[in-house]
Parts: structure tokens; C-alpha cells; sequence
């Protein structure tokens, strides 16, 4: 890998950029691989990152059916925090901070990750409770996050309407001023670029279509649209899509998948400083370093794969971000979609072991992975290598369905975050 | 937004419905006898299928019955709707009506293809 810097941007401006290489190559399946990732993106990526930098493990494939980060992690609105309430979610999230918070200078790729602050919003006195007992959990747990007057949180956020007279009025914000957003197709091609530099080979337009397992039980390899390939470890991040993935090997999970949709306005000057968070009127807001407002709603009611949503849940979302933001009803939005997210009942991931020996999931990260994927992949990839979880991963397991200890993240933060 | 033929009030948009999840999920009968693994199959495990999915609806602000739908979550297209206490219909589609019952409960209604609306492409935010 020829790695970036200031002196080969130098050679290459003098040169007429003709010598930069492609950052990942295309490699055809090998017929072996001592493990497969099923699904790339950027937990797929980084748990092929991850395996191969901190254990040793390069003969790895990363399985996608499309293209590298053309799910959810092109979808996502990019919001990275680490202000959950329970310990365990705490734990993992602001271990994904963390590894943020260095990512690239170790990936030595910019994935332009900006702290601009993430503020949440309160509109009545349960929102000011609950908001406030997620501070001081989060204190107690190392993790920054403040709490902030309507007067503080206008001062912070110069646009945001605190009238007293609009329908949700503001009358108060926590604010986690470590989180902020980062470029999301930069962290899959980072990641891939990393995981291809070790050896990792990334396979596109390659679909997991079923699971071949050996006399004992355990996973002998999987059968794709590219052929067979043999492996004593599968490593399934397939998001939106695990169920479909999962019952080719007979299993089913406690996941529905949603659409949830997000939206950009056209581009403007710099208007916003920070992200805004409200999840009592669904609806959060960031400008993107193009100028575009990226704007998230909630998930449809049903389960669907369709990728698209009902516009009134938009429109629902936009009527809050209006009400909040009055200067911005004259955008015109340019682009709206939907993503497919598997949500879990307890709204946690599943990071860990199945019932099949070797088959291992990384799934239910719901509407708010992107913000967990570097610490999501390094977690994963310990699973894999080690066989067992990372203490950090422990409490995620599938069982927990069965034992009862849920992690409860659903009161906490049942919007899309 | 799905434009979901309610039984009782003829074709109404969505927001007039509440989506129950899905269908024929029966509680155990006795509870207490049931393993915590099956009650867990019971509470949180689901199909979640990329096909035809069973699910209950309810007409919320409409005439406020409940009723269950065959819909494909591929095409988000409703296939069929059938009456809460029937067997799901037969599947895959199209499915044939079933006549008339003695037992006075309406057969599944099954509605025409449509054609679907074109699937929006993979927008991506930058």
C-alpha cells in the first residue's frame, strides 16, 4: 500500500497524478480461507481490518453481494456519540469513540471524523429526566456529556429555535461535545484499503447463498454465487439482510428489519455547527462538509426490504426540523432515501457465537450503527480469532433472549439515532 | 405510504393503520410449562422474511378491526387480506380465494397485481 502523505500528494501534483493505484484490489475467490466475513461494510470491513492487524489472521475474504459500503453504511446520516445509558452499551459505544478518535492516522485515510458536539434535545420535564439521567450515567461510566439551558443550547446551536410558544418548545439539551459525524464512505474504503494492504481479499458481487457444514456440526464453508468456498470460521454482518443470510443456515433471530430513511437539502453555506438530536419529535439534523443538511427520520411500521419509506414519515420529520429551524423551510431537499435496519427487541446488537460451531453474527445494531463501527469490527474480529468474545462483547450474546439479561437500550433511545 | 384495502372500509392510506407485526404468533397455553429457550421463540424470535410476510393490521382510525395481511417485503405489495382467526392463505401468489365457508367469516380477499412502482435507486448521502 502506498501510503498518503504530504510529500507523495507533492510528487504526484508534479507529476499529473498519473501514479496513484487502485486501494483495494479485485481478487477472484480462492477455494480456502481460514475466515469469511459475510457482508462489507464497514463493520464487515473493519472486522476483516481488525482480524488481520491485531491477530494475525490475513487469509480472510470479505463476502458482499453488491458493492463495498452500498448498504447502510452509504445511508447512514453519519452521527457518531458514546452518551448511551446502560453500562453495556456505554462500554461499546465509547470503545468505538475511542479507536474514532485515532482512526485516520491509523488507517492513514481521512475519514474526516469532525467532534462538532451532538446535542439532544428536551421538550418537556420526562425529556429534562431522562436526558439527565443519561448525564449522569454517562459520568459515571467516564463518558463526557453535559447538560445545557435553553439559552446555553440556542448559544451553542445559533439556529435553533427555543421559543416558548411552538409546539415542542426547547427547554433544555444534553451535549456530548466528543461526538459528531464523519465521512461514511470514507470509513469503508479506509477499512478496505487497510484489510486489502494485509492480504484480506475483498470479494464484490459475491452472494452468500447457503452454508455447507461438517460431520460435526460446525461450518465447513459457504456456498456462493462465485462457487464454494471452504472456511472453519463465518463471520455474518449482513445488517438489514442477517435474517435472509441466516435462515440459508437454518436459523432464525430475534430481528425485524425496517426501512428507515434519511434526506439531504441542497447545499448551503456553513449554517450549522453541530448535530442536533431530538427524539421525542423524530427528527435530527447536521450540515455534511458539502453544505447539505442531512436530515434523519424514524423507521416505517412494518418490516420491509425495499430500501424505500412512506413519505409521511419524512414529511413528519421535516415538520419538526421547520418547527425547530424555521430559517430552513425555504430548502429544497434534493434526495431521499431508505435504508433496511435489523432491530433487535432490546434495541442492542447481537456480537458473538451462534448455535452452529464456527458460525459467529454480528447483527441488531438497528438504526444507530455507524457511530459503533470501528469499536463493532475490533470487538467482532476478537470473537472470531479467539472464539470467544472480547470482555466488551460478552454481555451482547444471542442467549441473552433466552436468559433475560436484555441490555434495554428501547426506552432509552427508541428513535433512530 | 401503503395504501392498505381495509376489509371493512375499502382501500385507506397507511397513516390510518397501525401495523400489529406478525401474525399467528400464538402465546403458549400454558406458560408455565414452556422452557425459557421457546419462550424466547415466543416473545422476540421472528420470520422477518424477504418474501411473503403474515401480518396483523389494525384500522385504527378507521373501524378500528383488526384483520391480517400477506404482503411481500420485497416489493412492499399486499397480496392478500384475510380475516384475524383464519389460516394464513396459501402461498406463493397468486392465490386462489377460497369459496365461501358455512361458518359466515369472510374467505381471504385477494387483491390483483399491480404494478409496482418503480424501486427508488440507492441514494447515498455525502
Amino acid at each position: 500500500m502506498r501510503r498518503f502523505s504530504l510529500r507523495t500528494l507533492v510528487s504526484e501534483a508534479l507529476t499529473g497524478h498519473e501514479g496513484w493505484e487502485r486501494q483495494w484490489r479485485a481478487p477472484e475467490p480462492k477455494a480456502a480461507y481460514e475466515a469469511v466475513i459475510v457482508g462489507g461494510g464497514g463493520h464487515g470491513l473493519a472486522t476483516a481490518y481488525y482480524l488481520a492487524k491485531e491477530h494475525g489472521l490475513a487469509n480472510v475474504a470479505v463476502l458482499e453481494k453488491g458493492w463495498i459500503g452500498g448498504g447502510n453504511t452509504g445511508r447512514n446520516t453519519t452521527i457518531i456519540r458514546s452518551n448511551y445509558l446502560q453500562d453495556e452499551s456505554a462500554a461499546i459505544y465509547e470503545h468505538a469513540l475511542k479507536l474514532w478518535e485515532g482512526l485516520s492516522q491509523q488507517l492513514n485515510y481521512n475519514v474526516m471524523f469532525s467532534q462538532r458536539g451532538v446535542m439532544m434535545l428536551a421538550h418537556n420535564t420526562h425529556d429534562v429526566q431522562s436526558l439527565k439521567r443519561h448525564i449522569y450515567a454517562n459520568r459515571l461510566n467516564g463518558i463526557d456529556n453535559e447538560w445545557l439551558s435553553a439559552q446555553e443550547a440556542k448559544a451553542f446551536c445559533p439556529p435553533l429555535n427555543i421559543a416558548p410558544d411552538i409546539r415542542y418548545p426547547v427547554v433544555g439539551a444534553a451535549l456530548q461535545r466528543r461526538g459528531g459525524v464523519a465521512r461514511h464512505d470514507a470509513v469503508a474504503w479506509g477499512y478496505a484499503r487497510g484489510a486489502d494492504a494485509m492480504g484480506v481479499d475483498i470479494v464484490q458481487n459475491c452472494e452468500v447463498l447457503g452454508f455447507r457444514r461438517g460431520s460435526d456440526g460446525a461450518v465447513a464453508g459457504v456456498e456462493t454465487s462465485r462457487g464454494y468456498i471452504a472456511t472453519p470460521r463465518v463471520g455474518v454482518v449482513a445488517a438489514g439482510h442477517t435474517s435472509v443470510v441466516m435462515a440459508r443456515a437454518g436459523l432464525r433471530l430475534p430481528l425485524e428489519s425496517f426501512p428507515l430513511q434519511a434526506l439531504v437539502s441542497e447545499p448551503v453555506k456553513p449554517v450549522f455547527p453541530c448535530v442536533v438530536m431530538s427524539n421525542t419529535i423524530h427528527a435530527y439534523i447536521s450540515q455534511s462538509d458539502k453544505g447539505e443538511l442531512v436530515i434523519g427520520a424514524g423507521t416505517d411500521q412494518y418490516v420491509s426490504y425495499s430500501q424505500q419509506g412512506g413519505l409521511h414519515i419524512v414529511t413528519h420529520t421535516l415538520e419538526a426540523i421547520c418547527e425547530l429551524f424555521p430559517q430552513f423551510s425555504r430548502l429544497k431537499m434534493l434526495r431521499n432515501w431508505g435504508g433496511i435496519v435489523d432491530v433487535t427487541p432490546d434495541r442492542s446488537p447481537i456480537i458473538g457465537r451462534t448455535p452452529i460451531p464456527g458460525l459467529y453474527v454480528n447483527c441488531g445494531w438497528g438504526t444507530g450503527g455507524f457511530k459503533a463501527t470501528p469499536g463493532s469490527g475490533h470487538v467482532f474480529a476478537h470473537t472470531i480469532a479467539r472464539a470467544e468474545p472480547h470482555p466488551i462483547n460478552a454481555p451482547f450474546t444471542l442467549d441473552r433472549f433466552h436468559t433475560g439479561r436484555l441490555i434495554d437500550e428501547a426506552a432509552a433511545a427508541a428513535v433512530a439515532h | 405510504m401503503l395504501l392498505i384495502p381495509c376489509p371493512h372500509c375499502g382501500p385507506r392510506p397507511e397513516i390510518e393503520f397501525r401495523c400489529g407485526g406478525e401474525a399467528h404468533i400464538a402465546r403458549p397455553a400454558a406458560p408455565a410449562e414452556v422452557g425459557d429457550a421457546d419462550w424466547a421463540q415466543y416473545l422476540f424470535y421472528r420470520t422477518n422474511p424477504k418474501d411473503v410476510h403474515a401480518e396483523r393490521w389494525l384500522h385504527a382510525h378507521g373501524c378500528q378491526r383488526w384483520f391480517n395481511a400477506l404482503r411481500d417485503t420485497a416489493s412492499d405489495r399486499i397480496i392478500a387480506i384475510y380475516a384475524m382467526g383464519e389460516p394464513r392463505p396459501a402461498v406463493p401468489s397468486p392465490i386462489v380465494p377460497a369459496q365461501g365457508g358455512g361458518d359466515g367469516r369472510k374467505s381471504a380477499v385477494v387483491i390483483p397485481p399491480t404494478p409496482n412502482p418503480s424501486p427508488q435507486g440507492g441514494g447515498e448521502e455525502c
